[in-house]
């Protein structure tokens, strides 16, 4: 049992009881899930024109495949780039100028407290007006800009966390083989930083995809967008955004799966600690 | 630009109520998070049953909710429920797709108060309850005395960052039609796009004042709190 904390071993009563309540309670969400079904099917949900549209190649290759295309293009882009802008904003978090610190604090903490929302449409609007991107890229730009600054700025805290989490010996043992601060932080402790971060990167992989679904607001024709404009074509909305959802989870669990993995693989090749969550935001009281 | 940038964006605020909209956002926040603070709560108990049918349905739902995107949920309450189904939470239009947006954001946010609920059981150590069972403490007085004050303070800092995570989402509650902070900025610069940069610095502020004394608040009392090990 995973959680033994709080339960001791059950003994030969107490098995026959639990027997007893998980049939229960087994009937109970059995139950549930069949009063849902029942009402569906009393409001014709469940007729089957209304799902088999899915089973035709036309919904998957007009519709759901071309949207999920986007989606991935624009989680993939904003990896890289968030990637690029963490390890700057983080390096400059470890700075040893007082100045850099601050201002790429500054950045990082402003970055992580703005709805990603606002961000994308502030871009997707002020940009339009400046007429600097051509206009069908524009949501693209917006929802990739977006996601760079908030992810980066997660990004850019995995990698100063990963530093303060390495052992003190490391930077020590650096410093007295006559390694300079900069470079034991080059050559020693970032290193063993990104290692650590690994894990914790691909479940902020998952935030990422699922954050893309924010540019339908923006009219970033993503999978959302594809799955509605679907629904809207065959009459069955309800069941395009379940397909979508479904399309989504099947994604993100893999990723969440292949985190955990990474944890328990990465962990030999650094002295610091290998986490598959992704941090999570503490404002930040007593800096450095 | 005859009359000077900081007249043009003041004079904005004669026309548009931020103050209205971002009261929207604060309401949506509240009763988002006290639903799902309710459902999250009777999901970390089904989670850390020694039930398996009700840990089994407790993670599936948490599996499910976690790996969707927010805006999906939200488009599904106000395209699926009321637009498919029919189901109407309130005669008045307006009403209807904020409680909508209510429960789409509390049924998301539900998963990560579990998550967060049962990260602090797992911050007891094992000796507690050890301890608690060998000086006689059946399950009822070992859970009530030892193990779930301990699990509630190490869940402060975790919960503090769902309500942080909520606040912000909340904006998203545009993708339902609701008329809150996003939806007025997307309107306040289509309206002046001359001085877009102030008005999205403006509403930048506004959740930044809004969030970080909750992070503040959070994290001062879980270290207050903290358990010393």
């Amino acid at each position: 049992m995973s959680d033994s904390v709080l339960f001791d071993a059950p003994g030969p009563r107490a098995r026959r009881r639990m027997r007893w309540v998980n049939a229960v309670a087994a009937v109970a969400v059995a139950g549930i899930g069949a009063v849902v079904l029942v009402r569906l099917g009393a409001k014709g949900q469940l007729e089957s024109q209304l799902w088999t549209p899915f089973l035709t190649g036309d919904a998957w290759t007009n519709f759901l495949l071309p949207g999920l295309r986007y989606t991935l293009r624009a989680a993939g882009i904003s990896i890289v780039t968030a990637g690029i802008f963490g390890i700057v904003f983080g390096l400059g978090r470890l700075s040893a100028s007082r100045a850099v610190r601050t201002v790429s604090g500054a950045v990082v903490e402003f970055f992580r407290a703005v709805p990603v929302l606002l961000m994308m449409i502030f871009f997707y609007l002020g940009l339009g007006h400046l007429h600097l991107v051509d206009p069908t890229d524009l949501p693209l730009v917006a929802v990739v800009l977006g996601l760079t600054l908030y992810n980066g700025s997660v990004f850019a805290e995995l990698v100063r966390s990963g530093v303060h989490g390495l052992p003190r010996g490391q930077r020590e043992a650096a410093l007295a083989v006559g390694l300079r601060r900069s470079q034991s932080l080059r050559i020693v402790e970032v290193p063993q930083a990104l290692i650590a971060m690994l894990p914790a990167l691909a479940s902020q992989l998952v935030v990422i995809l699922k954050d893309t679904a924010l540019g339908y607001i923006i009219t970033y024709p993503d999978l959302l967008d594809a799955a509605r404009r679907l629904g809207s074509a065959n009459g069955n909305i309800l069941q395009a955004l379940l397909v979508a959802a479904g399309i989504f989870i099947v994604i993100n669990y893999a990723l969440t799966r292949f985190a955990g993995l990474l944890a328990g693989r990465v962990g030999r090749r650094t002295a610091g600690r290998a986490r598959a969550e992704a941090p999570t935001l503490v404002v930040a009281t007593r800096d450095s | 630009m005859d009359d000077g940038y900081l007249s043009q964006y003041l004079s904005l605020f004669d026309e548009f109520d931020v103050a209205a909209a971002f009261w929207v956002n604060i309401q949506l926040t509240f009763f988002a998070g006290v639903l799902a603070l309710v459902g999250g709560t009777i999901l970390a108990i089904m989670r850390i049953s020694p039930v398996p049918s009700l840990r089994w349905a407790g993670s599936t739902y948490v599996t499910l909710l976690r790996n969707t995107p927010l805006t999906i949920i939200i488009v599904f309450c106000v395209l699926g429920l009321w637009g498919q189904l029919g189901i109407t939470l309130s005669t008045n239009f307006q009403t209807n797709f904020f409680r909508l947006a209510v429960v789409g954001l509390a049924a998301y946010h539900a998963a990560f108060v579990c998550e967060a609920l049962r990260s602090g059981v797992n911050t007891v150590p094992v000796g507690q309850a050890e301890a608690a069972r060998a000086i006689g403490l059946g399950f009822w007085p070992a859970a009530r005395l030892v193990i779930l004050p301990q699990a509630f303070r190490g869940s402060i800092a975790p919960l503090g960052n769902v309500l942080i995570a909520l606040t912000k989402n909340s904006t998203v509650a545009a993708a339902g039609s609701v008329a809150e902070a996003s939806g007025l900025m997307r309107t306040m610069i289509e309206f002046r796009p001359d001085v877009s940069l102030a008005i999205f610095l403006t509403f930048a502020a506004g959740f930044t004042v809004i969030v970080v004394p909750i992070g503040l608040a959070t994290t001062a009392l879980s270290r207050r709190l903290a358990v010393a090990r």
